[in-house]
């Protein structure tokens, strides 16, 4: 029987012929990289080896994004610590303001097709749209991974989404991402892989692909990979034979192949308290709010600012609501910057926050009052998550932004005349 | 520490499905790291009187998809600076199931044993024979036993005591 490409990456890295789902085999780890939430426990439990070095520093990042800057003396004291361990065993270290770890690690170009890369970060199975096995993990697992740099897995069973279609007008990647979550719930996912193609995927860029394996994670993957493409290759440049493009066998075993077709998807919205209790917009429009945002290492990519723009020009956020943009790096800030769009933004009466995880954990900025609605671009909305008794409604960059102009929960396609 | 035998009794706490590591410990305690804080601010996100009344030794169960979300591993640290010995669920997260035995917490797969089990039941988990009673019910629940070296790792505290056991070879 053939290979998915989840099991062809792991059989290249164990050099096994043998793999099938259910195995448990340690794997030899490509890229490690730890953000500020979790780094603390990590070194914790790292410094309790005494005999353990970090086993190869140019692997390990180290990443400062979900208190960024610092603005507690608490997180001041765990950069601190976590800088001083990377400068120790020289260790990479992104710093505060650089942005969210995903999204700056697939600007750097760090992941490549066919490594494991392992993230102290659920989300890190975004970084499956650059075709690695990217998975997340604890903080003690991450202290044994930066000992021995290796981690076992259990080989997943595989799906495969099919992605058809086009895109009308007024609807977003992230849209696409809450109709998929919405289809396969909280935990039907659990412990697969998913690998996603199809005519859509060809037209999304990368970032809008990361909008959709970052959300997988919400439905319980192991992770998510999209197709090593030409618009991955172009914009990776040229791979090295281990990097020759990875698909999957003709005679892969699939557990089950799910089509989607795209082309009548209307604006969708998360309603509380699941990422996954999707439904159309017109089903909660006129939901009154306090709060938009845009944030997250899925909502706050270049073109979610340019969304939100394209929306807000010439408009004013309505009274009684603030519309806070948490860029995810500080690559897409400047762009923004350079392109206007942030202009456009302010003029309206938008908050720029410094790139982080910020609004999306409730971290710093953002946070809601009880009884406080929030319509957001980020990845979660279970109870409490931006603060006790707010209630959190996820959304795209156009839905949130149309949102924040009329004060209440509003389909885009509205406010988009012939656009 | 090691365990001589991988047999827990305690008084039993039910919650229902998708309970995530955000009720389990709400983003805004993410710079605590000591056990105390920890422990005092456990299930903050859902049932605050919690963390006051848990007592060591006591066992908590809950339905589908047990730690949901993010990988924050202060969440199952938490249930276990709170006294918490053992998880039992219908289903977990990956990442939260893994971090439990990680940090020397089982984490057991025991669907009906949740769905007849009230909470404040005394039950007594056998990790080795791969049985959890329920004394109030007389019930016995089976459930699959983990591989060997995770039971491995409880036996000896987590990872790293299992891992300084390796590298000291």
């Amino acid at each position: 029987m053939g290979l998915t490409v989840t099991e062809k990456i792991l059989s290249y890295k164990t050099n096994r012929k043998d793999i099938t789902p259910g195995q448990i085999i340690e794997v030899p780890v490509d890229v490690a990289f730890i953000h500020d939430n979790n780094g603390p426990i990590a070194i914790q439990q790292f410094s309790k080896l005494p005999l353990a070095k970090v086993w190869d520093s140019d692997k390990v990042y180290f990443v400062l994004d979900h208190h960024s800057p610092s603005s507690t003396i608490r997180a001041a004291q765990h950069h601190r610590n976590i800088r001083d361990f990377a400068g120790q065993y020289g260790c990479h270290l992104i710093e505060v303001g650089r942005g969210i770890s995903h999204p700056v690690m697939a600007e750097e170009g760090i992941p490549r097709p066919g490594n494991i890369v392992v993230g102290s970060d659920s989300h890190t199975v975004g970084l499956g749209t650059f075709g690695c096995l990217a998975t997340g993990i604890g903080s003690t697992e991450m202290a044994a991974v930066l000992a021995t740099g290796k981690i076992w897995m259990k080989v997943p069973e595989t799906i495969k989404i099919v992605l058809n279609g086009k895109l009308s007008p007024g609807i977003c990647s992230k849209d696409v991402a809450l109709l998929i979550l919405k289809h396969f719930g909280p935990s039907f996912l659990n412990y697969m892989a998913v690998e996603f193609e199809g005519s859509l995927i060809d037209k999304l860029t990368l970032d809008e692909r990361m909008v959709i394996t970052v959300m997988s994670l919400e439905m319980g993957v192991k992770n998510a990979l999209m197709p090593v493409d030409s618009r991955l290759l172009a914009k990776i440049g040229a791979g090295s034979a281990q990097e020759e493009i990875i698909s999957a066998d003709p005679d892969a075993r699939y557990v089950a192949v799910i089509h989607f077709d795209v082309s009548s998807l209307e604006p969708m919205v998360a309603t509380p308290p699941l990422p996954t209790s999707g439904g159309v917009v017109t089903d909660v429009a006129g939901t009154e709010i306090h709060q938009a945002a845009l944030g997250s290492c899925s909502g706050a990519f270049y073109h979610d600012l340019e969304q939100a723009a394209k929306i807000l020009k010439g408009r004013k956020i309505a009274p009684g609501v603030r519309f806070v943009i948490v860029p995810n790096t500080s690559h897409v800030m400047a762009a923004a910057v350079r392109s206007g769009i942030i202009d456009t933004l302010l003029k309206a009466g938008a908050i720029i926050s410094s790139p982080s995880c910020g609004v999306c954990g409730g971290y710093e900025v953002g946070c809601l009052a009880p009884g406080e609605v929030c319509i957001s671009t980020t990845t979660r909305n279970m109870e409490g998550r931006m603060g006790v008794g707010g209630k959190i409604y996820l959304a795209s960059a156009l839905t949130v932004a149309a949102s924040a102009v009329t004060g209440c929960i509003t389909d885009p396609r509205n406010l988009l005349g012939d656009v | 520490m090691v365990a001589d035998k991988l047999i827990y009794s305690g008084r039993l706490w039910k919650f229902g499905d998708n309970i995530s590591t955000d009720h389990i410990l709400p983003s805004r305690f993410m710079t605590e790291v000591e056990p105390h804080e920890l422990a005092a601010n456990c299930m903050a996100g859902c049932d605050p009187k919690f963390a006051a009344q848990v007592r060591f030794g006591d066992i908590f169960a809950a339905g589908e998809n047990l730690g949901y979300g993010s990988s924050r591993e202060q969440a199952p640290q938490a249930l276990k600076y709170a006294g918490i010995r053992v998880v039992i669920a219908k289903s977990f997260a990956r990442i939260f199931y893994r971090n439990c035995f990680n940090i020397g917490i089982p984490a057991l797969i025991c669907p009906q044993l949740v769905e007849e089990t009230s909470e404040g039941d005394r039950v007594e988990v056998d990790l080795e024979k791969g049985v959890i009673t329920n004394h109030a019910l007389g019930r016995n629940y089976e459930f699959t036993k983990p591989p060997e070296f995770m039971l491995e790792y409880i036996q000896l505290g987590g990872l790293i005591p299992y891992l300084e056991n390796q590298m000291g070879k």
